[in-house]
């Protein structure tokens, strides 16, 4: 579909959405519709059930972390529709105590997908019957695709060879993480680069 | 009969993960009424390393390498739809014979994710000799992977603009020589399995998905070509220069384990049709050229380049340590892979790191359904519907 159909059909959805959806945008031959959280369930059964649109095919949900805004997430699903032959991308914002319909009533292919959003961001789905973590480990704490979780984690595994069991332990590294900052090292950076403290503050 | 239903109580069983038809780390948890099962719970996340995490933190061209370590048996499907990602943020278009390389190595990959799914799920049933057939083949197919990267598996080929390396002419010959003997190694197995007693008892009308069920799971690939849709993105939505080839799309009448089996070695048969018409298109004098684009903003200057030209070197160090900038954006590129559709969805926001890189697996949300599909079949049956589910644990647990 080219971009002039896609903005048509985001306008169609727009329009007939009203309260639900609250904009659209058409950006790399993508369409994206804006929706309001609470309201999902309904726009996602329009587009499910509109012959217009028949977005029968639930491809992805996920969650994406900004955490200077005041709503952290954009919780965003998309879907297909083999009619039409086009993609949807559809975004919510959310934060850590949103309440997010879930879709499993609609989309029984949600199930997962909700349950690794809950497990990696935290993002809280009502109305799923088995709100379980699925990738991480069994009592796993935190959500690890948070822009807040360290690379490293906060536990690692060790097998205790005189207990004779596997446990947690806090995480140690014999050497720091490094992260090197790539992006201006022609310009010169304005804060004490890594190992280059003691050179004190520029004049 | 002196039944007493107090005692009557159903059983609760572990499949794997240690178990050799799991295909790989799978917990099962089954609830069994005598030999029918009633429940299915998957656990998964036993291979889970945090892929997502790690490519936040990575530039574009380190986060390569960890597509090759999701669905492990077909390694550069997955690099490929990184790379067609990155590709439509950044604008650019690859040059046609790098089009061409990038085809036919995802060709052999279908062939090297189906030898390995088709033979396995016979073994899951019961025949051993498909395997040791087949995975001759796919000791051949790596074995053009390693010409080609180094790699036997992981093999980071692909780049964004284009792929690493041009192949040796030796190389493509070699790759043209070995489609029509597996044409005779693929009727080997067809012999061996299709009209197979056994073979069909275990597998026909097993796992029936209806396409509406199909299509609402988030089913795609083989799953859903299986339950009757000609829906295949190599056709549907083309990307490289796939709308030029000349290949068909099987499709299942009924949905059952049978179905996926008979699709997936009729598509091993038109990816060797694909496959011969890249290597003829490669030989062609249009197919000769650069494999990766020129911009050396995007892909470092060749080797020979470096040695004489100062701006040669200044870019490759800078490729090298800052990597490439990609303007910010949302992007969702999804591939036909072998297993369905694998799609990435790239968030950038202008710097040399993924802000987000979603993985999109196919065997994730094929999975899922297992609960759906075993319920009321025979504990046997489970093995067998989850050989057909094409299931790697690398992109399913991520």
């Amino acid at each position: 579909m080219d971009d002039a159909k896609l903005d048509a059909l985001g306008q169609t959805i727009v329009s007939a959405l009203p309260g639900a959806a609250t904009g659209h945008s058409v950006a790399f031959n993508q369409l994206t519709v804006d929706v309001e959280a609470a309201k999902i369930v309904e726009v996602v059964k329009y587009l499910r059930d509109d012959p217009s649109c028949r977005f029968v095919n639930i491809t992805d949900i996920t969650a994406v972390d900004y955490p200077d805004r005041e709503k952290r997430f954009d919780v965003i699903y998309h879907f297909l529709s083999p009619t039409l032959n086009a993609r949807i991308r559809l975004k919510a914002q959310a934060d850590e105590t949103t309440q997010v319909p879930s879709l499993i009533d609609v989309f029984p292919g949600a199930d997962w997908f909700e349950r690794e959003a809950y497990d990696l961001y935290g993002v809280f789905f009502v109305g799923h019957p088995d709100m379980r973590r699925i990738l991480t480990d069994y009592g796993f704490e935190g959500h690890p695709l948070r822009k807040d979780f360290p690379l490293t984690g906060f536990v690692e595994v060790r097998y205790d060879d005189q207990e004779k069991r596997v446990g947690y332990e806090p995480v140690r590294l014999n050497q720091e993480f490094r992260k090197f900052d790539f992006l201006s090292p022609w310009e010169g950076a304005d804060y004490p680069l890594p190992g280059d403290e003691k050179a004190g503050p520029k004049s | 009969m002196n039944e007493q239903p107090q005692n009557l109580r159903n059983f609760t069983i572990n499949f794997g993960p240690q178990h050799p038809a799991a295909h790989g780390v799978l917990r099962l948890v089954l609830e069994l009424d005598g030999e029918v099962v009633e429940r299915v719970d998957p656990h998964i996340g036993l291979l889970h390393r945090g892929t997502e995490k790690l490519i936040e933190q990575k530039t574009y061209l380190q986060a390569i390498p960890y597509f090759d370590r999701l669905d492990y048996v077909a390694p550069m499907n997955q690099e490929h739809a990184f790379c067609l990602a990155a590709e439509r943020l950044l604008g650019i278009e690859v040059p046609r014979r790098g089009q061409l390389i990038r085809v036919l190595y995802c060709e052999i990959g279908r062939i090297l994710s189906h030898l390995l799914n088709v033979t396995t799920q016979a073994m899951d049933v019961g025949a051993l000799t498909p395997p040791l057939w087949g995975f001759e083949e796919r000791e051949k197919l790596m074995v053009f992977y390693e010409r080609a990267s180094g790699s036997r598996m992981h093999a980071a080929f692909f780049r964004v603009g284009g792929v690493h390396q041009d192949l040796p002419q030796k190389l493509i010959d070699d790759i043209e020589a070995w489609c029509d003997p597996f044409l005779k190694v693929v009727d080997d197995l067809d012999r061996l399995l299709t009209a197979n007693r056994i073979f069909k008892q275990r597998n026909v009308d097993i796992g029936v998905v209806p396409l509406k069920e199909a299509w609402e799971w988030g089913f795609s690939g083989v799953m859903v070509r299986g339950s009757g849709a000609a829906w295949d993105l190599r056709k549907s939505q083309p990307y490289e220069c796939y709308a030029e080839m000349d290949f068909d799309i099987p499709i299942g009448k009924n949905g059952d384990c049978y179905d996926r089996y008979l699709i997936r070695m009729e598509e091993m048969r038109q990816s060797v049709r694909i496959m011969k018409q890249c290597i003829q298109k490669l030989n062609a004098p249009d197919g000769k050229g650069p494999v990766v684009v020129a911009d050396n903003k995007v892909a470092p200057p060749r080797r020979g380049e470096m040695k004489r030209s100062m701006e040669a070197l200044i870019h490759h160090f800078k490729l090298y340590t800052e990597g490439v900038h990609v303007p910010p954006g949302e992007i969702y590129a999804a591939v036909e892979a072998p297993k369905g559709e694998f799609g990435v969805y790239l968030v950038s926001d202008g710097t040399n790191k993924p802000y987000k890189c979603k993985i999109r697996a196919p065997g994730f949300a094929h999975l899922q359904a297992m609960d759906h599909i075993c319920r009321g079949h025979l504990l046997a049956d489970v093995s067998a519907i989850l050989g057909s589910l094409d299931i790697v644990f690398g992109e399913v647990d991520r």
